[in-house]
């Protein structure tokens, strides 16, 4: 016991990376079914339904087919950076979420802040410099499969990313104008506070523009639609992942949503204001929005036990049902619901960053490669340029000061 | 043994290995991910030494822009293995050791002047991290010439690369 | 911070330095040796960083930006006229880059 109050930095931390692995990577398996259920309720159809109640086992299912089907190796290859391509993609995915807080540093235990794992005060600068190294995994998997379309794929895929990464830098540099620091902590202090004591004063309003191209580069960044002609199945087989099979390629698959959900926490914390709530301070009951919230999720899910599931899937619906209500009851315990706030804020927004992604993956088509790259180079880059100047303006003629 | 001494020997010991891997592979792209890794420990090393700033720096333009472009131009020119020759068995087994014995003695008559030996040791160091914020300072108003200098150099060489490379019509 | 010796620093710096000469003069191919350049720019911006924190001025820092800046601007020319090279000698072996040579 003396060893965890001596070194209290050490036990908190690990226990936090334990906990944040745990939960990210039960995110990345779920992401997987929140995409396939919108897409196809876009697509009006209605995907995983059958493997646990309303699909919720697929991910599960995914996983263990994954784990079982043949590794193969193509014989020629680089048998070194074939492994190393899809360690290093999510060992750099994962990396990144280290640096997101996501909670207020007030909320401490044993004197260390339990929402947040790394303080930097060069927060920003160093998440971008790990996004900016993962473009070796895509380049490395590319060359070491030994396979024309796999180099062409990753060749592509790097390039794009390169290209995205200029914009995605230069959207942001207009937020770190206004905050005035690169720490994240206090980037979404200065957002509190609201205009009128109505509207909350976050960065997407002064900085509409950089939020677009941001959005726009981040889309890009992550090789999603309508930016993914690299590794559509139509064009090039499957790409720079094309030679690569079970538990690799599954590897492959999480370090794309774990930088999906990098970019949508930097989104969050850099234009939406983190972790602070939409709702001005006055209003009191909003203390009362996530225990409500998973309150009526368990009401939604009893309902639909009792009317539409039969057989397991009753059994299973019921457990979700049991869990959100349990949640819920503890979202309104009086000594938690103060401490829940932030993390509950920060999650809702990233779910509504995360459900734009995958409506927008619905949605529009692809891209050509050459008018991907004409539009990275030639629009959103001037666009991104434009922004920056526009704001270093503002602020030498004094119009806005940062605190 | 603290722990920053710890970290600066693994460090030192991966940054070293890499060089060495970087000598010894067969394969350029091997090299190229040996000076990668070469890189990643300075980083490091840089953010022992109480300059986060340039250690990002050094990770987004060196590590994660230079050397992309190193493995892309390794791909496409599909540098293949090297061909072995050996220039001369003199260079090999008495220049590498001549060579040695020159740095250990120029390290022991640097060591043996005084100013040396203090700044060696440590007097004079700062105790808390050089923030971005001094350190934008002096380059925006001390060295602002050279600054945008360095701009005009890399519209030049954007310029140079992109009449070098151009196809022939 | 300052309990490791500024002087195992330089010790490091040096022996990167050297390997970095020893890739320059024993390999054959261009690319690698393009790559010990950087090899030793690196060794040289851990003297600067190094000797910025003994002396406590922040002026190494700033040199060190410049040099790595100007290491990009460098790498970027060099390999354009790299890919040029070869695709003209249809090799990457530097001793066959003779056409100068009497």
């Amino acid at each position: 016991m003396e060893f965890i109050t001596q070194h209290p930095i050490l036990v908190v931390s690990l226990v936090k990376i334990a906990v944040l692995l745990f939960v990210v990577m039960t995110a990345l398996a779920y992401l997987t079914w929140f995409e396939r259920k919108v897409v196809a309720h876009i697509q009006s159809r209605w995907g995983p339904y059958y493997v646990g109640a309303h699909g919720l086992l697929q991910p599960l299912a995914d996983g263990l087919k994954f784990l079982f089907k043949e590794d193969l190796t193509p014989p020629e290859s680089d048998r070194f950076i074939y492994v190393l391509a899809p360690f290093l993609a999510l060992a750099l995915a994962l990396t990144a979420i280290a640096l997101i807080p996501f909670g207020p540093p007030s909320v401490q235990v044993l004197g260390q802040p339990i929402f947040i794992i790394s303080n930097l005060d060069i927060g920003l600068l160093f998440l971008f410099a790990i996004t900016s190294m993962g473009v070796y995994g895509v380049a490395l998997a590319g060359w070491s499969s030994n396979n024309k379309y796999s180099l062409l794929g990753g060749l592509r895929s790097s390039a794009q990313m390169i290209s995205y990464e200029v914009s995605l830098t230069l959207s942001v540099v207009g937020v770190v104008l206004l905050a005035g620091t690169l720490k994240f902590n206090d980037i979404i202090a200065d957002q509190s506070g609201y205009y009128w004591h109505l509207i909350p004063k976050w960065y997407v309003v002064p900085q509409i523009v950089g939020f677009l191209c941001y959005i726009t580069a981040a889309i890009a960044e992550t090789n999603r639609i309508p930016f993914d002609l690299p590794e559509g199945e139509t064009e090039l087989v499957a790409g720079f992942h094309t030679e690569y099979s079970s538990f690799k390629f599954a590897m492959f698959f999480m370090a794309e949503y774990a930088n999906m959900i990098t970019v949508s926490c930097l989104a969050t914390i850099l234009f939406f204001g983190g972790w602070l709530s939409p709702f001005p301070d006055r209003w009191t009951w909003q203390l009362y929005v996530p225990g409500a919230g998973l309150l009526l999720l368990g009401i939604y899910c009893a309902y639909d036990t009792v009317t539409q599931m039969h057989g397991i899937a009753r059994l299973q619906l019921t457990v979700v049902t049991l869990l959100a209500l349990g949640l819920g009851a503890l979202c309104l315990i009086p000594v938690v619901m103060p401490l829940i706030q932030g993390p509950f804020w920060f999650t809702a927004k990233v779910l509504v960053f995360l459900f734009f992604y995958v409506w927008v993956r619905g949605t529009l088509p692809r891209f050509r490669y050459d008018q991907l790259m004409s539009f990275g180079w030639k629009l959103l880059l001037p666009v991104s340029l434009a922004n920056l100047v526009l704001t270093a303006a503002w602020f030498v003629y004094g119009w806005v000061r940062h605190g | 043994m603290s722990v920053q001494l710890l970290m600066f020997f693994a460090c030192a010991l991966l940054a070293v290995g890499g060089a060495v891997v970087l000598i010894l592979a067969r394969e350029p792209i091997h090299s190229a991910l040996a000076l990668i890794l070469v890189m990643v420990s300075l980083a490091v090393l840089y953010l022992l030494l109480g300059a986060p700033f340039i250690a990002a720096v050094q990770i987004i333009v060196y590590a994660g822009a230079i050397m992309v472009l190193f493995v892309f131009v390794i791909m496409l020119l599909n540098a293949g293995v090297e061909e072995r020759t050996d220039y001369s068995k003199i260079a090999k087994f008495a220049g590498v050791p001549l060579a040695f014995f020159l740095l250990l003695e120029i390290a022991h008559w640097l060591y043996h002047a005084e100013a040396g030996a203090a700044i060696a040791n440590g007097a004079g160091a700062p105790q808390e991290a050089a923030s971005t914020y001094t350190l934008s300072e002096l380059l925006f108003r001390q060295y602002l010439f050279p600054f945008e200098a360095t701009s005009i150099l890399i519209l030049i060489a954007i310029l140079g690369a992109l009449v070098l490379a151009r196809r022939e019509e | 911070m300052s309990t490791v010796p500024i002087s195992y620093y330089l010790a490091l710096s040096g022996i990167l330095f050297g390997l970095g000469v020893v890739a320059f003069v024993f390999k054959r191919n261009i690319i690698t040796i393009f790559m010990s350049i950087e090899l030793m720019l690196n060794a040289v911006n851990l003297a600067f960083v190094a000797f910025a924190r003994a002396l406590g001025q922040l002026d190494g820092l700033v040199f060190v930006f410049f040099v790595i800046v100007v290491a990009a601007a460098e790498v970027a020319v060099g390999l354009a006229i790299v890919i040029m090279l070869a695709q003209n000698r249809e090799s990457l072996n530097v001793e066959r880059m003779n056409l100068l040579k009497f």
